[in-house]
């Protein structure tokens, strides 16, 4: 595990949800934490360049603004990082995993619209060669408050 | 185009969707951060203000506040696990496995048989791939999920993670 101080825990585990909505937030923070504004905001810049987060920012429900998709590939492992790189150039793709399992690379494709994730999914297709499994989501089960967090 | 994103009465649609990439990017880490996110899109303070809660308010926005990256904190091991589950049954075992605080996605998704049978998607962190395994386990043996097929995916390799850019970058635009 990384070294964080406490403040750090705090800031990274309880404001994952319900940022303050207000003309200084970081002010608001700092004064739930007992430290100053500056800190907060410096605190945040660091764990930022550290990629502890990617940013302090909204997550959308899917499918409501836009729509994506969850694909896979069962692709041969000697052209594995290969077809990975092409899938990973295009900007509609946000996530894409290697997964242990024959159908062995896992993307996320996002977009405004559905036509442009079919576009999208059919260039794959052609240039791969490969079959592309198309799995949009159909419901969302789960309420995000965020990645709980455990400190060793 | 299938935006459902209606607009506010006093924004402009290309405003929201503008203000909607902005968020996706992440707000300025400075002192003011909505008046900075107003100044590029031609709004003032309070408006974005309004805005971001609207959008909170009708099911947009599913959270705000520090995205953190799991695998950075030495959450390595992330298995996505996938469950064939009678049709009749899948949303009631869906909402029960989202609300399990081991996992952190729970959504149904289609099967595409013959190659893919499983329409439940649920995914779980944990420091090692035997946490992980073990708690599994311990899910499926507990709630008796292991009379159900199921698949546990582990991720190799991550070649690409950032947030979903919903929205193409619409913010030159809106400010003409």
């Amino acid at each position: 595990m990384i070294q964080l101080s406490q403040t750090d825990q705090l800031l990274l585990n309880n404001f994952q949800h319900g940022f303050p909505l207000q003309e200084r937030p970081y002010a608001e923070i700092a004064k739930q934490l007992n430290v100053s504004e500056e800190y907060v905001i410096e605190s945040l810049q660091r764990l930022q360049a550290e990629g502890i987060i990617s940013r302090v920012g909204s997550v959308f429900y899917p499918n409501r603004i836009g729509n994506s998709t969850l694909a896979a590939l069962a692709v041969p492992e000697n052209v594995l990082d290969e077809v990975a790189d092409m899938v990973s150039n295009y900007d509609e793709v946000n996530h894409n995993y290697q997964r242990e399992h024959e159908y062995n690379l896992w993307f996320v494709i996002t977009a405004e619209n559905r036509q442009a994730i079919d576009r999208v999914l059919d260039d794959i297709t052609k240039r791969s060669g490969l079959d592309v499994l198309d799995l949009p989501m159909l419901e969302d089960y789960y309420i995000d408050l965020g990645f709980k967090l455990q400190w060793t | 185009m299938d935006m459902i994103v209606t607009p506010h009465p006093y924004l402009q649609q290309e405003q929201t969707r503008a203000l909607i990439h902005a968020l996706e990017l992440g707000l300025p880490l400075s002192p003011r951060p909505y008046d900075e996110l107003a100044k590029q899109l031609g709004l003032d303070e309070q408006q974005v203000m309004d805005e971001i809660a609207r959008l909170q308010d009708v099911g947009i926005i599913k959270r705000m506040g520090v995205v953190v990256r799991h695998r950075k904190l030495g959450y390595r091991a992330n298995a996505m696990v996938v469950w064939d589950i009678p049709d009749e049954m899948v949303s009631e075992v869906g909402c029960f496995m989202g609300g399990l605080p081991c996992v952190t996605l729970s959504y149904r998704r289609p099967r595409r048989l013959p190659q893919w049978p499983y329409n439940l998607f649920t995914m779980i962190h944990g420091a090692s791939r035997d946490q992980v395994l073990e708690k599994i386990n311990e899910l499926a043996k507990t709630y008796s999920l292991n009379r159900f097929n199921y698949k546990v995916l582990f991720s190799k390799t991550c070649y690409k993670q950032r947030g979903a850019h919903y929205v193409k970058n619409k913010v030159s635009e809106a400010k003409k």
